[in-house]
C-alpha cells in the first residue's frame, strides 16, 4: 500500500488511528475526577504532540540516518516561524502560503548552514551547528529586531497590510489564521456522559500534515537514499573508497530535515500567531535531541514517541503540586504520607526537569536504542521466543 | 590607547574563566577522550560551593540585645552567626566577609570527589561507545545536576559578594602614566585574572615537572603502551577528571561576586568554553588557555561603540564567528595536535 510493504503499511495505519482518535484517546478520565488533570486531550496539547513530532520525525532523518548530531536545529524552526507570521502579516491569513514559505526559508537556510558545517563531521559539526544556531538567536533577538520583533517577538498587528485579506476582521480585531475558511482555533466538543472529547481543526490540520511527513519519513529510510545516508553512519571511509563522494547526500539530508523542522516552525506559527527568538535558543535544539534519543533514534516511530512523552511530561507532571500528591497518598499513615511526598516532590511540578534528565541518561545508558528498543525487548520477553531461538542458533557459531 | 587598553582588561576577567573552564575540558578529553557536556554543571556547582560556604559561617542563633525591649515589652532579639562565638566578634566578622576566597579550601575536596565520582561512576562506562553517546549522557547528566541545585537553591541568582576589601575600582591608568579615571578596573577582576593565572600555571607546572604529570602526558600521547610498561593509567586519568573539575570548580567559586551565581550558568559558559576549546584546538592545553584569553578579549573590542556602530550586533556573534572561520580554514584549530580528533 502506498508504495510501503506491509510491515511499513501497518505501522502507518496504526499512527493513523492513533492520531485520528487521539482526542478519544488521551481523554481516558472523565471531566472533575481526580485524575483529570492526566488527561492531554486538549487542543493545545495535541498540536504541540504532532508539531514536535514532525519536528523530530526531520531530526531523526539527519541523526538517525547519517549518525550527524546537530545541535542547533532550533534555529530551522524559529526561522519557518518568523516566515510564516511575515505572511500572516503580508499576504493574508491563509496558513498555506505561510507554511509553504517557513519551509522554503528553513530549506534555503538550512543549504548554507548545512553547506559550511558539513565540511566537518563528529563533535565539530555539533560545535559549528550550534554556532550558527547561537548566532541566529543572537542577531534575532537584537540587530534583526525590524524583522523578528527582538525581545517581544513577533506579533500580528492590526495596522498590518495583508494585501489578499482584511487587515481586520468586522469586529475590529486581528484576523485568526485559517485554511480556506476553516479556522485553526474552531472546536467543536463532543459530550458522552461525564466525558468531554474536543475535536479542534487546527490539531486536525497539523496531524494530517504529521501523517504526510511520517509517510514521506518512512520513504526516505526504505529508498536507496536513506541506504546511502545509512552507509554514510556507518563507515564513511568505505564510501570514499568506493568513489562516492558523500557530501552531496548528508547535505540532503540536512536540507531535508531543516525543512522538516522549519515545517514545525510554520505550523507552530499557524496555531498561534507569534514567533520568538527562544524558539532558537540552543536548549530547544537539546529538546528535540531528547525527544529523538527517548523515543528511539534511527527507528521510524522513535521520535513521535519521544516528542509525545517529552509534551506529556511537560505539560502534565509540571501541573502536580504538593497539594495533589498529599492528596493521593492520604490512604498512607501521616508521618509516612509525608515522607513519600518529601521523597517524589523534587521529581514533580517545577523540578520535571530532574525527571527529564534522569530518564535520559538511564535511556542513553541502558537503552541505547530508546523505548522502541524498549518495546522491543519486553516484547521479546513476552512470546516470540520460539521465533527467536532458532535464529539465535544459527547466529552464534558465526561468533 | 587607553580605550584598548581598558578593553584589554576588560576581555580578561571573562577570558580567564572561559580559559580554565576550556583548560578542564581539555584535560578530560586529551586524558580520557571524553566530550564532557557536564564541565558547565561543575562550573556552577564550583560557585554553589561558595554560596553553601557562605551561608553555613553566616548559620546564626538569636540573642537578646540587653536593656532593649520592644514596645510590647519583650525583650528585642538580634541574629549572631555561630562563628561569632567561636572566633570571637572581629575575627569572626572578617571570616564571613572572606568567605568566597576561603570557599577555594571547600571546593578543591568537594569538587575532586564529584569528579572522582562522575568518572567512576558513569563515564568509565563510556570510552568504548561513541562521542554522541558521551555527549548525549553528560548533557543529561548536566540537566540533573542543574536541576538539583535549582531544586535547593531556588532559580533567582543569589548575590555573593567579595570580601570588602576588594570592592571598588582601582585606576590602572594612573599607574601607567593616563589621566586619572581613564581606565579604571574593579579589584577582583584583576584578583580573579591573578588567580586564574595561577591555576594554569599551576596545572601547567603539575604536568610538567612532576612524576605524577610526566605519567600522564605520556598516557596522553599513547595510552596503550603506557598501559604496556605496567602503569596503571586508569587510575591516573581518574584523578585527572577529578583535577580537572576542580578547575572548573574554583573558576566558579572565584566568579561568584562578579556574577551572581544561578542554576543556568554553567550552561550559558559551557556553549563558549566548547567554542573556545574548538578554536584552540582539540586536545592542546596550551591552545585552550591561548583562545580562552583570546575570544575573552575579542568578545570585549567587538562591545566597544565604535565597533558596533560599524557592525552592528557583532559583539553577540563575534565568538562564534571566529569559531566558523577558524574551524573552516584551521581544521585543527590555533594549536591542535595532528592525529586528535580529526574526522
Amino acid at each position: 500500500m502506498f508504495g510501503l510493504d506491509k510491515k511499513d503499511a501497518s505501522l502507518l495505519l496504526i499512527v493513523t488511528a492513533l492520531v485520528a482518535f487521539a482526542p478519544f484517546l488521551l481523554n481516558p478520565f472523565p471531566e472533575g475526577s481526580a485524575m483529570a488533570q492526566f488527561n492531554a486531550g486538549y487542543p493545545d496539547l495535541m498540536q504541540r504532540f504532532v508539531i514536535f513530532g514532525i519536528f523530530a520525525i526531520g531530526f531523526n532523518i539527519l541523526f538517525g540516518l547519517t549518525g550527524y548530531l546537530s545541535f542547533g536545529h532550533a534555529a530551522f524552526l524559529g526561522v519557518g516561524s518568523y516566515a510564516a507570521v511575515w505572511m500572516f502579516k503580508l499576504l493574508s491569513m491563509n496558513v498555506l502560503p505561510a507554511i509553504i514559505l517557513a519551509v522554503i526559508v528553513a530549506g534555503i537556510f538550512a543549504l548554507i548552514i548545512g553547506y559550511v558545517s558539513l565540511r566537518r563531521s563528529g563533535i565539530y559539526f555539533s560545535i559549528l551547528t550550534l554556532a550558527f544556531a547561537q548566532m541566529s538567536f543572537a542577531l534575532a533577538y537584537s540587530v534583526l529586531t525590524p524583522i523578528t520583533g527582538g525581545e517581544t517577538g513577533l506579533q500580528l498587528a492590526l495596522d498590518d497590510p495583508r494585501i489578499f485579506g482584511s487587515a481586520t476582521t468586522a469586529e475590529g480585531n486581528i484576523p485568526v489564521p485559517g485554511f480556506f475558511g476553516l479556522e485553526m482555533r474552531d472546536s467543536t466538543e463532543l459530550v458522552l456522559g461525564n466525558w468531554v472529547f474536543t475535536f479542534s481543526v487546527g490539531y486536525y490540520f497539523a496531524a494530517i500534515i504529521m501523517l504526510l511527513s511520517f509517510y514521506l519519513s518512512i520513504r526516505i529510510f526504505r529508498s536507496p537514499f536513506g541506504m546511502m545516508l545509512r552507509a554514510v553512519k556507518s563507515n564513511q571511509q568505505r564510501l570514499n573508497y568506493t568513489g562516492l563522494n558523500p557530501r552531496p547526500y548528508t547535505l540532503a539530508a540536512f536540507v531535508i530535515s531543516g525543512m522538516y523542522a522549519g515545517l514545525a516552525g510554520g505550523l507552530m506559527a499557524s496555531m498561534d500567531p507569534l514567533a520568538g527568538a527562544e524558539r532558537m535558543f540552543w536548549t530547544a535544539s537539546g529538546e528535540v535531541v531528547l525527544m529523538t534519543i527517548l523515543g528511539g533514534v534511527g527507528t521510524l516511530i522513535g521520535p513521535v514517541l519521544g516528542a509525545g512523552l517529552i509534551k506529556y511530561m511537560e505539560n502534565i507532571i509540571s501541573k502536580i503540586n504538593s497539594d495533589i500528591l498529599h492528596s493521593w497518598f492520604a490512604f498512607l499513615p501521616d508521618g509516612l504520607e509525608d515522607l513519600v511526598v518529601t521523597l517524589i516532590y523534587p521529581f514533580i511540578g517545577k523540578g520535571w526537569h530532574l525527571t527529564l534528565g534522569i530518564v535520559f541518561m538511564l535511556v542513553v545508558i541502558f537503552l541505547p536504542g530508546g523505548l522502541v528498543q524498549g518495546g522491543q525487548k519486553i516484547a521479546g520477553l513476552f512470546g516470540r521466543k520460539k521465533a527467536q531461538e532458532p535464529k539465535n542458533a544459527t547466529t552464534e557459531p558465526a561468533e | 590607547m587607553d580605550a584598548i587598553i581598558l578593553q584589554i582588561l576588560n576581555g580578561l576577567d571573562k577570558g580567564s574563566a572561559y580559559a580554565l573552564i576550556a583548560l578542564g575540558l581539555t584535560l578530560i578529553f586529551g586524558t580520557l577522550g571524553v566530550v564532557n557536556f557536564a564541565h558547565g554543571a561543575l562550573f556552577m556547582i564550583g560557585a554553589f560551593c561558595a554560596v553553601t560556604l557562605s551561608r553555613l559561617l553566616s548559620l546564626s542563633h538569636k540573642v537578646e540585645i540587653p536593656g532593649a525591649v520592644d514596645f510590647l515589652g519583650n525583650p528585642q532579639m538580634r541574629d549572631v552567626p555561630y562563628i561569632y562565638e567561636i572566633f570571637g566578634e572581629n575575627l569572626g566578622a572578617t571570616i564571613i566577609d572572606w568567605a568566597v576566597p576561603l570557599s577555594i579550601l571547600f571546593a578543591i575536596p568537594v569538587m575532586i570527589l564529584i569528579g572522582v565520582i562522575m568518572e567512576r561512576g558513569l563515564i568509565k562506562h563510556f570510552y568504548k561507545r561513541p562521542h554522541a553517546d558521551q555527549i548525549l549522557v553528560t548533557f543529561g547528566l548536566a540537566i540533573v545536576l542543574q536541576e538539583i541545585i535549582k531544586y535547593y537553591y531556588g532559580a533567582n541568582p543569589i548575590p555573593t559578594p567579595a570580601p570588602s576589601a576588594f570592592v571598588g575600582s582601582f585606576d590602572f591608568g594612573a599607574l601607567i602614566g593616563f589621566d586619572p579615571g581613564t581606565i579604571i578596573y574593579p579589584y577582583w577582576r584583576l584578583v580573579y585574572f591573578a588567580f586564574a593565572a595561577v591555576i594554569i600555571g599551576a596545572v601547567f607546572a603539575f604536568l610538567q615537572f612532576t612524576t605524577f604529570g610526566m605519567v600522564v602526558r605520556a598516557g596522553m600521547a599513547d595510552r596503550e603502551t603506557v598501559g604496556l610498561l605496567g602503569i596503571n593509567i586508569d587510575k591516573r586519568f581518574t584523578i585527572m577528571f577529578g583535577l580537572a573539575a576542580a578547575v572548573a570548580g574554583l573558576a566558579g567559586v572565584m566568579y561568584t561576586p562578579i556574577n551572581s551565581p544561578n542554576y543556568h550558568m554553567g550552561m550559558d559558559f559551557l556553549v563558549l568554553s566548547f567554542v573556545v576549546v574548538v578554536v584552540g584546538g582539540m586536545g592542546s592545553l596550551p591552545g585552550a588557555v591561548l583562545a580562552g584569553f583570546l575570544l575573552g578579549i575579542l568578545e570585549s573590542f567587538a562591545s566597544m561603540r565604535e565597533v558596533i556602530d560599524i557592525i552592528p550586533g557583532i559583539n553577540q556573534v563575534i565568538i562564534y564567528l571566529v569559531a566558523i572561520i577558524i574551524l573552516l580554514t584551521r581544521p585543527r584549530g590555533l594549536m591542535g595536535r595532528k592525529g586528535v580528533m580529526e574526522d
